[in-house]
């Protein structure tokens, strides 16, 4: 568990979504229920889930995109309705198509004004972004003639322009091919050494085993199990896939 | 206003990578060129008519970009998700409203002036004349009439998911006030209650486009309109913009950007 001194990077306290009925008679849809989350300075946080458990919504609410039906959300402590919540974040979502007529220092570029960067401050960032991504050889190239690992990339870029303290990744190996999904964990790793706070959803459990340091499991809107991956995986003598496995109840269908 | 101004920025940018402009300018050249290099019936006042033919293509030229431009930009941003790193940032809904606004606004003035430098070229090497002011005011009057025209668009493109089904509604909109809206308390005179009174709030309800169009300034060397005319249409259309972004924030700001 994080130490309850520590202030949280990111909060929720009994975090309710709702969404309205597609029929009418039909209930509302329940997508996240009562979620208490913290993720302290330093870590890297899995949140996990099978599709449609709600970790897109929790994010969502996070970054201001939808509004709580209950309970709040802060991230640094502010409630994340300010959009001064977001001035220390990077955010990464998942399968992003960025401007296409755009080349990627142009994009770094417009990221780096909407911060209000300095030219020569913003001129240096953007140079140490592109060579940690690899992209410094296609930085003057429209970003329509990139590839999906290079475009993934780019996004990664953005989201660190303004050197931020927390990341919020989705899925960010989600599409991949192995060497893409190598690389960006890569970089997640060597943002974790640089001390930054990750939180990020992904279904790549393998990968969520090595880079994270504490991970989350919700299913249907409901957390169900929360901890230091150590420890789960030495309390259920099982890999992270199997515990996940096992708490979203799913049944192997052995046929004879 | 330094956010508003890098959304601008993007969509000034777009504009002169995308085909469009180049395809529309070409188009309304060679048209003007070609008439322009044809003595029809030996008739002196030929050059009138070439002019008129090619304000009337700038007209549509500039109609066509401003609202090809418009409708496609939320729809795109929501469409490609760049909408969710962009909001992630310290960057408020009502800011991409105003950023878009005033990009594609910006986008249609920059249009506006080399479609004009070419028509000043053009109408000036044939009649050995260039009537600046005239030429001032037209191009600013055109250039604010647009301006109701994109926050008419863009409110259309919060409501609208498919840029094509905001681009033909409002060309239909806006045709129909510059072609019919000057005409239509001469209609509702004319109709029985409570009609009347419907068509007559329609008459005043509309933001009247047909006002800036004073092509007629170039074409026939008209006297100018007064300052103050043009600093009072400058305000009417003020307000309609206002009014129009208004409402594209309102819609905007509880709008899902995943749906």
């Amino acid at each position: 568990m994080p130490s309850k001194t520590m202030e949280p990077i990111v909060e929720t306290r009994n975090l309710r979504v709702e969404f309205r009925a597609q029929n009418a008679g039909q209930p509302k849809k329940v997508a996240v229920k009562d979620l208490s989350l913290r993720v302290c300075a330093g870590e890297v946080f899995g949140f996990l889930g099978p599709n449609g458990a709600g970790k897109t919504t929790t994010m969502n609410v996070l970054l201001g995109f939808v509004n709580a039906t209950g309970g709040a959300a802060f991230l640094f402590g502010v409630n994340v309705r300010e959009p001064i919540a977001r001035q220390r974040i990077g955010y990464l979502p998942e399968l992003t198509y960025y401007y296409k007529f755009l080349t990627a220092e142009e994009l770094l570029r417009f990221y780096a004004r909407i911060f209000r960067i300095p030219r020569a401050e913003a001129d240096r960032r953007i140079d140490e972004l592109l060579k940690l991504v690899e992209l410094e050889s296609a930085r003057k190239r429209p970003i329509k003639t990139y590839s999906k690992g290079m475009q993934q990339r780019v996004g990664l870029a953005q989201a660190l322009i303004n050197d931020p303290d927390l990341l919020i990744l989705d899925e960010p190996t989600s599409g991949l091919d192995p060497l893409g999904r190598m690389k960006v964990r890569e970089i997640i790793q060597r943002l974790k050494n640089a001390g930054k706070t990750v939180l990020f959803s992904s279904h790549e459990l393998g990968e969520v085993e090595t880079i994270c340091d504490r991970v989350a499991i919700i299913n249907q809107g409901e957390l169900k199990v929360e901890g230091r991956v150590a420890d789960l995986v030495a309390q259920h003598q099982a890999n992270l896939e199997k515990i996940f496995l096992d708490i979203i109840g799913y049944q192997p269908q052995l046929s004879a | 206003m330094n956010t508003v101004l890098a959304i601008a920025g993007v969509v000034i940018k777009e504009l002169y990578r995308r085909k469009d402009f180049y395809v529309l300018f070409v188009l309304t050249a060679v048209i003007t060129l070609l008439m322009g290099s044809v003595s029809f019936f030996n008739d002196a006042e030929i050059v009138r008519y070439v002019k008129e033919i090619a304000l009337l293509l700038i007209w549509i030229s500039a109609l066509v970009i401003a609202i090809g431009t418009t409708a496609r930009q939320i729809p795109a941003e929501r469409e490609h998700r760049t909408i969710f790193p962009l909001l992630a940032k310290p960057v408020t809904r009502a800011q991409v409203i105003l950023g878009k606004f005033a990009g594609c606004w910006l986008a249609c003035g920059l249009t506006l002036i080399v479609f004009y430098l070419f028509f000043g070229v053009v109408s000036g090497s044939r009649e050995h004349h260039w009537p600046l002011l005239n030429y001032c005011q037209s191009l600013w009057l055109q250039w604010v009439m647009l301006g109701v025209v994109v926050a008419f668009v863009l409110l259309g493109s919060v409501v609208f998911a498919a840029p094509s089904s905001n681009a033909t509604i409002s060309f239909i909109v806006v045709l129909g006030i510059l072609l019919l809206g000057r005409y239509l308390n001469q209609v509702a005179l004319q109709q029985p209650e409570p009609l009347r009174s419907i068509v007559y709030g329609i008459y005043f309800l509309i933001p009247h486009l047909e006002w800036y169009d004073v092509r007629d300034l170039i074409i026939y060397d008209q006297h100018l309109v007064g300052w103050l005319d043009c600093a009072l249409a400058t305000l009417y259309a003020s307000v309609y913009m206002a009014l129009l972004l208004f409402a594209a924030w309102l819609v905007f700001r509880r709008k899902a950007l995943n749906q």
